[in-house]
Parts: C-alpha cells; sequence; structure tokens
C-alpha cells in the first residue's frame, strides 16, 4: 500500500513538506507531512488509525504509546519525519487473541489508556528477558490508569506470560 | 518551522556552521512536550540527528564508555556491562520517565537541555566524563563539571554539536544516586544527589539545588577530609556553601536542602 498523504485540515502548517517513507503496520507507506506534525497526530487524522489515543500530550500517561523499530515510544513526542526508514506499529496491527488475557483479567474499564497498555504489553511478552533485570510495574510505569488500580494490568500481563509458557492463549 | 537533515556528522557539522542558530534535535523528549501549544518552537530551524548513523553507537574502551551523540538511555541500560561497570548511568537512566522517554532520550540531550532537574548529567558528572564537541573549527573536549555557565548557559556554541560523551573507568569505592520525586516514575527530580569514591577523592554532585547541575566542592572536601562526616549539621552547613536552591512548583528551599543533606549524611558517612 502507498498512502500518499498531506496534513488533515486543522492541523497547522508549519514548513514545506517532507516525504518520508516507513514501514507501518508491516506496509510500506508513504508520507508527505508538515515538518511540525507530530507521529500521534499523522496517524490519527492522516491516516485514520484511530486506535492510538492522545492523554496529555506530554509524555507521562503513554496512551498514545507506539512501537518504534520494536521499542515503546509516546507518539505524541515524535514528529513524524523522525521515522523515515523505521518500522511503526500501532495498536491496529495487534492480533487480537493476545487482548485475550487483558479483557478476561479486568485489564480495562474506561479504555483510555488501553490501547497504549497494551502496545507496551505487547513488547513486554516478546522480549521476557526483560524480566530478568526489571519488574512488570517499572516496564508499565509510563502508561497510567485511572480506573483499574493497575492489579489488573499487571496480573493480566502475568497470565498473558504464564499461559504463552504452558503453550496455550486463554 | 525548517528542519535540516544531514545524512553524515560531516554534513551536519556544515550546516551548523552556515546556520549557527539551528537547534540541533535527538529524541525531542524535552522539545515535543505539549507541541502544538508551543508557537515559538515552531518558528525555530532544528538540525535532526536522526540521521547520522555513526552517531548513535556506543562503544568501550579499556578506559572508558564512550557515548555517542545519540545514545539514548534505553541503550546504555540495555547493555550488561553498563551495569557492572558503570553502574550509576543505569540507576540513573530507568528513573527518567519511563520506558516510553527512555527509549527516545538521549544523554547528550539531557546536557545541552541544561535542566537543573537532569537525571542523566548528574551521574556522568560523579563519573568525571568529558563532553567532546566538534565543529568545523575542530575538537573540543570539557569536563562535564566545567560545562555548565549559568542557567541553561554552557560552552557549546552555535556551530558545535556534541559528538561524544567520554565516560572514565576506575575502581571505585563508593557509588550512589539519590532522586528524590513525587512518584517512582514520570517525575521531576525535586533532590537529585551523585556520588562517588575513587583514589582521586569524592565527587559530589547536585541536582535541582542550583542554576545548574553542579559539583559540590565543600561537602566533597568534608568528606575527604576523614573519610566520614561529623554529623547531618556539618554536612548541611557545607552543602549549603555549595548550592542555591529555590521554591519553586516541585519543592521548597528549605526541604531540597534538608533532604539532600541527610540523604548525603546517611548514604556516605
Amino acid at each position: 500500500m502507498s498512502v500518499p498523504h498531506r496534513s488533515a485540515g486543522d492541523l497547522p502548517v508549519t514548513g514545506d513538506t517532507i516525504a518520508i517513507r516507513c514501514l507501518l503496520n508491516g506496509v510500506e507507506t508513504e508520507l508527505e507531512v508538515d515538518p511540525g506534525e507530530r507521529l500521534l497526530d499523522t496517524l490519527r487524522y492522516g491516516l485514520g488509525l484511530t486506535g492510538t489515543k492522545e492523554g496529555c500530550a506530554e509524555g507521562e500517561c503513554g496512551a498514545c504509546t507506539v512501537l518504534l523499530d520494536g521499542l515503546p515510544v509516546n507518539s505524541c513526542l515524535v514528529l513524524t519525519f523522525q521515522v523515515a526508514d523505521r518500522r511503526v506499529e500501532t495498536v491496529e496491527s495487534l492480533d487480537e487473541a493476545l487482548l485475550a488475557p487483558f479483557l478476561a483479567g479486568g485489564a480495562t474499564q474506561c479504555g483510555a489508556c488501553t490501547p497504549g497498555v497494551v502496545m507496551t504489553a505487547t513488547w513486554l511478552l516478546a522480549n521476557r528477558d526483560l524480566l530478568s533485570s526489571h519488574r512488570i510495574r517499572e516496564l508499565m510505569a509510563g502508561n497510567l490508569c485511572r480506573c483499574t488500580g493497575y492489579d489488573g494490568i499487571v496480573q493480566s500481563i502475568e497470565r498473558a506470560l504464564g499461559a504463552d509458557e504452558r503453550g496455550d492463549t486463554e | 518551522m525548517n528542519v535540516l537533515r544531514p545524512g553524515s556528522v560531516r554534513e551536519a557539522l556544515g550546516m551548523l556552521a552556515d546556520e549557527p542558530t539551528a537547534i540541533p534535535l535527538a529524541g525531542g523528549t524535552d522539545l515535543l512536550v505539549h507541541w502544538p501549544a508551543n508557537h515559538a518552537g515552531r518558528d525555530a530551524t532544528y538540525l535532526d540527528l536522526g540521521r547520522p548513523g555513526e552517531l548513535r553507537a556506543h562503544h568501550w574502551t579499556d578506559k572508558a564508555l564512550v557515548l555517542g551523540g545519540t545514545t539514548t538511555y534505553w541503550d546504555v541500560i540495555r547493555d550488561p556491562r553498563s551495569a557492572r561497570d558503570l553502574p550509576l548511568l543505569v540507576d540513573a537512566a530507568r528513573q527518567v520517565g519511563s520506558v516510553q522517554i527512555q527509549a527516545r532520550g538521549t544523554w547528550a540531550g539531557n546536557i545541552a537541555n541544561g535542566s537543573p532537574a537532569a537525571d542523566g548529567v548528574p551521574v556522568l558528572m560523579a563519573y568525571d566524563a568529558v563532553v567532546v564537541v566538534q565543529s568545523e573549527r575542530g575538537v573540543e573536549e570539557i569536563l562535564l563539571s566545567e560545562f555548565y555557565l549559568g542557567y541553561k548557559d554552557m560552552r557549546l556554541a552555535g556551530d558545535q554539536l556534541i559528538r561524544e560523551i567520554r565516560v572514565p573507568l576506575a575502581a571505585r569505592t563508593g557509588q550512589r544516586f539519590e532522586k528524590v520525586g513525587s512518584r517512582r516514575a514520570q517525575a521531576i527530580a525535586k533532590v537529585g544527589l551523585a556520588t562517588s569514591h575513587s583514589e582521586d577523592g569524592w565527587r559530589v554532585v547536585a541536582a535541582s539545588l542550583a542554576p545548574t547541575v553542579r559539583r559540590c566542592p565543600s561537602v566533597e572536601a568534608l568528606f575527604d577530609s576523614d573519610g566520614a562526616a561529623g554529623s547531618v549539621e556539618d554536612v548541611e552547613a557545607a552543602l549549603a556553601a555549595d548550592v542555591s536552591p529555590i521554591d519553586d512548583i516541585r519543592s521548597t528551599a528549605e526541604y531540597r536542602l534538608r533532604v539532600a543533606a541527610r540523604l548525603l549524611f546517611f548514604g556516605n558517612a
């Protein structure tokens, strides 16, 4: 897929556009963006990938978390041109089966933080060697949740880790 | 907003020579906070450091860890040698924001941003780090403890880029990093302290206690004099001579001085 893209109408134009390519959710994607445009805005307003949420706009809440070259980042703190020739994964790329433990474990209530939570959790589950140096709560500290009190999130990740070890997905 | 996008360090230095008001941009974790409301920020010209690959990598020599100009906190956290040989770098890096910030934020950016509340700068300074800056005029090496001239004022000219940060390896007999914030993650320091001891003596570095992150020569002299400070009051008096804390949105001058003195006394006495 090739998606020539210009900033959505109400985003400010701040300079000459920059043309880039990136691998977005596994698809080679061409973008033409304003230099001051945030990745979060390109995803939501340019490409209609509205799963990524804006919470605080200051890199605190983690609702806008996406994976950039496989690492979780706040897409409100990345300018779109900075992902040139890099790999971006958003919540739309996830396999629904991966979400089952979160739904079953009370990891989501209002849902505003959930897209970010599951992106960081996906990264953690794919890099379990992190748990030899880090606790789940430290790795998840960049995803604020006002509803669950975090226990449901942490327990769901623990359950997902265990399920993987048993070779099932429940 | 105008963005210069060099493909190499050499090209970057040429662009900076032509346009020394351009602001180098690496992780962007400071610049892009509340970005949609930052109208002045969008009027500036930036030098994007994302493409010169030679800036990103860090490497070890037999004498030092050499951080590149765009080496991130996460790069250092994930190198198993860091925790073994320069553990304060890992302690501090893990307290920067969250993983999402650690994955983007850079050590050189922390230095150049010049915040008095920086987390990365105090530990680099306690390890006697050297900032290697480069321009078309040549290369200059500046001890990080002599890098800052005042609040957000530093020995970095408009045409100069932080090329490397050299962190010397040494046999250290004691080292600590303490950050006091409102919570453990996603907090800016009310008080930051990094201390280390080697055959060169004590290094005591304070953050959020003065207009810049800075070494505390009076406390260092006190610790060096007999290896142990006499009392909390002695440490507090020495520290008061070294720093100038203020009341601001995060804390008060009184709290900062009292807490810092006690952390230093009970941590290192």
